[in-house]
């Protein structure tokens, strides 16, 4: 359903290499499943089903194990998100110190308009996640690979300005 | 140092001394403070003598069980037949811990070293640093210190050039609160959802990829560096209260206080003093409520519970609850009590692998009951409804995903009852979006 970009492979040149270095450590191949994930995100900014197959070809797997596996983990996305991904932790420690404020102000000044929605200029998606581990820096926000801490409703705007 | 506040004087700073320190990060830094002392000490010594060493010390895990960690590593085989393996779980995801992160990201080669000592005792070549997905910039600190390390000779073929084969290597997590159980964890290394296991077998015996595997916290594993560096007699005196807690705790404090952070204390030091000298209390105006002292997976203190209760093992459960991981979450009167367990219900819900009915259903059902009752649907017998739905998800389950949901549920139903019956008698109008 999702796959509609036609991608080129992920496990050429240097991503090859990479890959070889890191099943080294392992006695398996399958343990280089994570990691060979993370890559084809890296690569495409989400993982097809295409990503799917041609991980499975180099790990020996099938494509309906390597399929079971990306569902179960949340941090990999089988659909194209936005150019920036923004996570907002609403988890009890920082909905007590008002995280809800902070995912509302992000669904307005982003344009989002509900969660897990992409904005009509293709450049945010927001959700809601729970907890990131830094709690006493509420709210916590990650867009992309960024980990951004005491965000507030107010300072919502000056965030997103480093992120246009 | 202390991060982000400097230390307080009642603080005891052993983990935390460099925090916010960030030519402690380097290797030059690191050796400069006295780094990599402990693991050569610990690499002239017999493998035993290590594990000793640490279990007079009393160290215990400070992933939450605290079981003691010499005891773990001696169920390690003696005579090596197959590769041995140690994973360190840096995937700290309990709703209200934050302390691993702050170790990893200003003193990574602490964690190294520890990683190192640790896996020289349990004769383990490998070690796996299992780190949750979103900590992108410890990830980043570990692994520049990792490659430092290797190329200072600390880590490799021969460990410090003594011979010894210790490799030290990351995984990433991506995304999973349940892959922080060990066995979960192990399966996620393996490549596989990250389903518990069914014990036993025992990790010991059959761990990651089969064989005998140690797993212990980011925090344990650091402790262990500064048994070694100052004696076992030494951290088994840092103890205030009851001698089978020793040693220091970083607590993570979050929520309604004024200073959240991370605050080092000594075993046994009261739970009062954390919440108004070092923290500086809830905010002008606010009084304490409730405090949830152990990471979201422990039963709840009232005020006089946490005002009374003495931090350590003992002593939180003497007050009734769980030193668990050290993740203080702190109410203030402002706090919702009825709508924050709907929350943290729905945390664990969202994050059951739901292998096992009870969890999977149970989780699920008392998200759906209080979120009945906060819509002021809900009737008396909900709480009588809630609490039996508990009693099944306790003590049944292949992990402890389950008990951690019913915990603070329960003990709330128990200890506010008046905010629950509140939105049944319509006495409060229905919360947010159950309005
Ligand atoms: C659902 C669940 C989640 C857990 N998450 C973590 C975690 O994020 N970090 C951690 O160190 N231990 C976690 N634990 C505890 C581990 O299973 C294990 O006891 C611990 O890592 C052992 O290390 P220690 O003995 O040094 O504490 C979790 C346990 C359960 C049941
Ligand atoms: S208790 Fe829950 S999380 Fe643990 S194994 Fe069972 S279903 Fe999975
Ligand atoms: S609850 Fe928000 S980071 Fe932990």
């Amino acid at each position: 359903m999702h796959d509609t970009t036609a991608h080129g492979p992920v496990f050429t040149g240097e991503r090859r290499t990479r890959l070889d270095e890191i099943l080294a450590r392992y006695p398996t191949k399958q343990a280089g499943l994570l990691p060979a994930l993370w890559m084809a995100q890296e690569a495409h900014g989400w993982i097809s089903d295409a990503a799917m197959a041609e991980v499975a070809e180099v790990l020996e797997l099938t494509p309906a194990y390597v399929k079971g596996v990306v569902t179960f983990y949340t941090m990999y996305h089988r659909h194209p998100v936005g150019k920036y991904f923004i996570q907002v932790c609403t988890t009890t420690p920082c909905n007590i110190c008002g995280a809800e404020g902070v995912v509302e102000a992000f669904l307005r000044e982003t344009g989002c308009g509900e969660l897990g929605a992409t904005s009509d200029d293709s450049r945010y998606t927001v959700i809601e996640v729970e907890c990131l581990g830094a709690c006493g820096f509420a709210t916590p926000v990650m867009i992309n690979d960024d980990f951004i801490e005491g965000v507030t409703p107010e300072n919502v705007p000056d965030v997103l300005k480093r992120y246009a | 140092m202390g991060y982000p506040h400097p230390s307080h004087p009642k603080e005891t700073v052993v983990l935390s001394e460099y925090f916010g320190d960030a030519d402690a990060r380097t290797y030059a830094g690191w050796v400069k403070r006295g780094g990599y002392e402990a693991l050569r000490t610990a690499l002239a010594m017999e493998p035993q003598a290590v594990i000793d060493t640490v279990k007079a010390a009393g160290l215990r895990g400070r992933g939450g069980a605290g079981f003691p960690a010499g005891v773990k590593w001696d169920f390690m085989p003696k005579q090596k037949s197959k590769a041995h393996y140690l994973c360190c779980n840096a995937d700290e995801s309990e709703p209200g811990t934050f302390k691993d992160r702050e170790i990893m990201r200003w003193t990574p080669h602490a964690l190294i070293e520890g990683c190192a000592i640790a896996a020289h005792a349990i004769r383990a070549e490998t070690v796996f640093i299992y780190i949750r997905g979103e900590f992108t910039e410890p990830i980043r600190v570990m692994q520049a210190a990792l490659d430092e390390a290797y190329k200072e000779g600390v880590l490799g073929k021969s460990a410090m050039g003594t011979g010894v084969p210790i490799d030290i290597y990351i995984h990433r997590g991506a995304g999973a609160y349940i892959c922080g159980e060990e066995t979960a964890l192990m399966n996620s290394i393996e490549g596989k959802r990250g389903n518990p296991r069914i014990r036993p077998p025992f990790p010991a015996a059959y761990g990651v990829f089969g064989m005998p595997t140690t797993i212990n916290n980011v925090e344990t594993l650091t402790s262990a560096l500064h048994i070694i560096k100052r004696g076992s007699d030494w951290y088994k005196g840092l103890s205030l209260s009851n001698p089978k807690s020793t040693g220091t705790k970083l607590m993570s404090v979050c929520g309604n206080v004024v200073r959240p952070g991370n605050y080092e204390i000594t075993m046994g030091f009261p739970m009062k003093e954390l919440i108004y000298d070092l923290c500086g209390g809830v905010h002008d105006g606010r009084t304490l409520k409730a405090v949830i002292p152990g990471g979201s997976s422990v039963p709840v203190l009232t005020k006089e519970e946490a005002e009374a209760c003495l931090m350590d093992y003992e002593g939180v459960v003497e007050a009734g609850s769980m030193l668990g991981s050290g993740g203080m979450i702190v109410f203030d009167d402002s706090a919702d009590m009825v709508y924050q367990m709907m929350r943290i219900a729905k945390f664990y819900a969202h994050e059951s692998c739901a292998q096992c009915t009870q969890c999977r259903e149970g989780t699920a059902w008392t998200v759906r009951i209080l979120e009945k009752i906060l819509s002021g649907k809900g009737e008396m017998g909900d709480l009588d409804l809630l609490l039996d739905v508990g009693e099944q998800m306790t003590g049944k389950t292949i992990c402890v995903l389950a008990d951690s949901c019913a915990a603070p549920v329960g003990s709330a139903i128990k200890k506010f009852p008046e905010e629950f019956e509140a939105y049944i008698k319509g006495a409060r109008s229905p919360a947010g979006v159950f309005a």
